[in-house]
């Protein structure tokens, strides 16, 4: 039963995870939180329904078109209006208004273009499961841990071993320097919108495989934000570890303890690690970073 | 008490010949400004951000609700309650994360805001849970929501105004330069989020008589998100311009009655609209005076500019 648990706990970190490193990336970045970044996941789920079950396309291509529409939507958001706003040199403040009015314009739009209603993929995965080791496990909790998986370490392996990777450490250390020293840093931004906007497409559809897809499913986003700061924010590594950590720890309470105060748990879990250890678990100078 | 006072707002509307319909806008409107009035002293002139403050009028809501129900306290006795409540949670919590920066102040709110719902919704022998809790008398009518509006407009006046409201300004402008010259940063943010807490508190508290019916899901994230959209749409750093944003988001939708559905979507265009083109929102960093607006609309007969926006850096 615990095992059981650990790896439904661990799938679903994996999908925190995804949207945590996009968010933790643009963070790092441009020292904002970026609130609709859960919208995109919403919207990658959408457009995959929307092909998937509106249109004749297989689950696979329209999943695909999903991460697309996830990538165009997070790309749109920075060319129209971060950029402007960054323009007009303003606080950070302003960029995290235009963020949440962005959020509220995608929740609000999903919801008069596709209604409240909870919709689903065409198969059916998430009842079927295996036994290993005398647990049941869902075959959609092994798929999506695999999934998870590959794109992180992909995503890793960009971050560390290419020269786009180098140059978004660089902007990401010292943004004046790194432009000195002939990065492109708007483009480099753009770039990284781009693949934060692929993940949280992934994130969407694996999250909307395992549950529904509905109009606020974007406030996921928040366990996102939770688990960057636990694991420090700014730091992919750390999202990845604190994604994990928060999906066991959501999974055994609402296991073990009620399902009702899952989020309150999550949300006083937070408050307890700024208290304790404001720059989270791998994260460094947070007068800094903050 | 409350019936003589009812009795006394009866006669004046009906005097006046106010429908109820039109007093119920009103009061929904004096709710808004009261509670947008906390959220510019925290947003427009400290510029700290919570997404928290629905937390606080639930927190208002609730204390003012079980007081006058469970306790028959006086209704008057249980909004300053309900506020003082907001207050002491806010000065407990803004202790301990005003110390952390931006974002992580931010999401702490955030976090206390949901935490407030679930709790609230949990604790079903105090709160009666996502039921709801009914029963509240009707204390928040037309004329008393009034009173309190122009009340808390005038205190947020004089506290904008006074030696603490500058030292509020000074923190927005440049933190460490205020600190310099002898501000304590930590205890002036912490003041203006009680003070807003109190606000959104004593909004809360006006809610729940007004409704006499409160649950914990209408104190959701999206209200928060209402309450700073409207402080933006307004104008940051304006008292004035604050009041006309929360008048135009309570107004407008009764006008436009069949463009209901697509409210919260207009709030979120107007919101990114007025953050990429004019951050400082309809009326931000001046206030609003009979002798600018009278200079504007003379000038705009001799086809000047706008010597408004010279004359409006005194409030910067």
């Amino acid at each position: 039963m615990f095992f059981q648990q650990l790896i439904t706990g661990i799938s679903v970190g994996g999908i925190y995870a995804l949207l945590a490193t996009g968010y933790s990336l643009i963070y790092s970045l441009l020292d904002f939180s970026n609130w609709s970044h859960g919208e995109f996941a919403m919207v990658g789920a959408y457009v995959a329904i929307v092909f998937s079950t509106m249109l004749p396309f297989p689950f696979l291509v329209a999943a695909m078109l999903g991460v697309a529409g996830g990538a165009l939507v997070s790309w749109l958001t920075e060319k129209v209006v971060y950029r402007r706003i960054r323009s007009t040199g303003g606080p950070n403040m302003f960029l995290m208004i235009g963020a949440m009015g962005l959020s509220s314009v995608f929740q609000q739009a999903a919801n008069l273009i596709f209604t409240g209603q909870y919709r689903s993929y065409p198969f059916k995965l998430p009842v079927s499961t295996i036994k290993i080791a005398g647990a049941y496990i869902g075959v959609l909790d092994l798929i999506s841990l695999i999934i998870t998986a590959v794109v992180l370490i992909f995503l890793m392996y960009i971050i560390n071993k290419t020269q786009f990777g180098l140059n978004v450490r660089g902007i990401a250390c010292n943004q004046w320097g790194a432009k000195i020293l002939g990065v492109k840093v708007d483009s480099c931004i753009s770039k990284v919108f781009i693949l934060a906007g692929c993940l949280a497409g992934v994130a969407g559809i694996l999250y909307g495989a395992k549950y529904n897809v509905w109009p606020t499913m974007g406030n996921i986003g928040l366990k996102a934000f939770i688990s960057s700061v636990l694991g420090g924010l700014g730091s992919v590594p750390g999202a990845i570890l604190g994604a994990v950590l928060l999906g066991i720890i959501e999974t055994l309470v609402s296991a073990y303890v009620s399902s009702s105060l899952r989020d309150f748990f999550s949300f006083a879990l937070l408050i307890v690690i700024l208290l304790v250890k404001p720059s989270g678990l791998l994260g460094v100078d947070v007068q800094d970073k903050a | 008490m409350l019936s003589v006072f009812n009795s006394i707002n009866n006669a004046f509307c009906n005097t006046l010949g106010i429908s109820s319909y039109m007093q119920g806008v009103v009061v929904l409107m004096c709710i808004n400004i009261i509670a947008v009035l906390g959220m510019s002293v925290l947003t427009g002139f400290t510029r700290l951000f919570s997404f928290g403050n629905a937390g606080f009028m639930s927190i208002g809501a609730y204390t003012a609700a079980i007081l006058t129900v469970r306790y028959d306290v006086n209704f008057l006795v249980a909004i300053i309650l309900g506020a003082i409540a907001a207050g002491f949670v806010a000065f407990c919590l803004g202790s301990i994360t005003l110390r952390l920066k931006g974002d992580y102040f931010l999401i702490t709110c955030l976090g206390f805001g949901e935490c407030v719902r679930v709790l609230f919704n949990w604790t079903k022998n105090l709160t009666g849970g996502s039921a709801g809790f009914p029963g509240i008398p009707a204390y928040s009518n037309m004329l008393f929501s009034v009173v309190c509006c122009i009340l808390a407009f005038f205190i947020a006046w004089r506290f904008i105004h006074s030696k603490y409201g500058r030292n509020l300004t000074s923190i927005r402008e440049n933190e460490v330069a205020a600190q310099a010259v002898g501000i304590n940063a930590f205890r002036t943010k912490r003041l203006s989020f009680v003070f807003s807490a109190i606000y959104a508190g004593w909004a809360g508290a006006i809610y729940a008589g007004y409704l006499m019916y409160i649950v914990p899901s209408a104190f959701n994230l999206g209200k928060s998100c209402e309450l700073i959209t409207t402080t933006v749409i307004g104008g940051l750093g304006s008292l004035t311009g604050s009041v006309l944003g929360a008048i135009l988001v309570t107004v407008l939708p009764e006008v436009f009655r069949s463009m209901a559905n697509y409210r919260m979507l207009l709030y979120g265009i107007a919101v990114v609209l007025v953050i990429m083109f004019k951050p400082s929102g309809l009326y931000g960093y001046k206030e609003f005076s009979l002798k600018r607006t009278i200079a504007w609309f003379r000038n705009i007969g001799k086809g000047k500019g706008k010597p408004a926006a010279a004359e409006g850096k005194e409030d910067k």
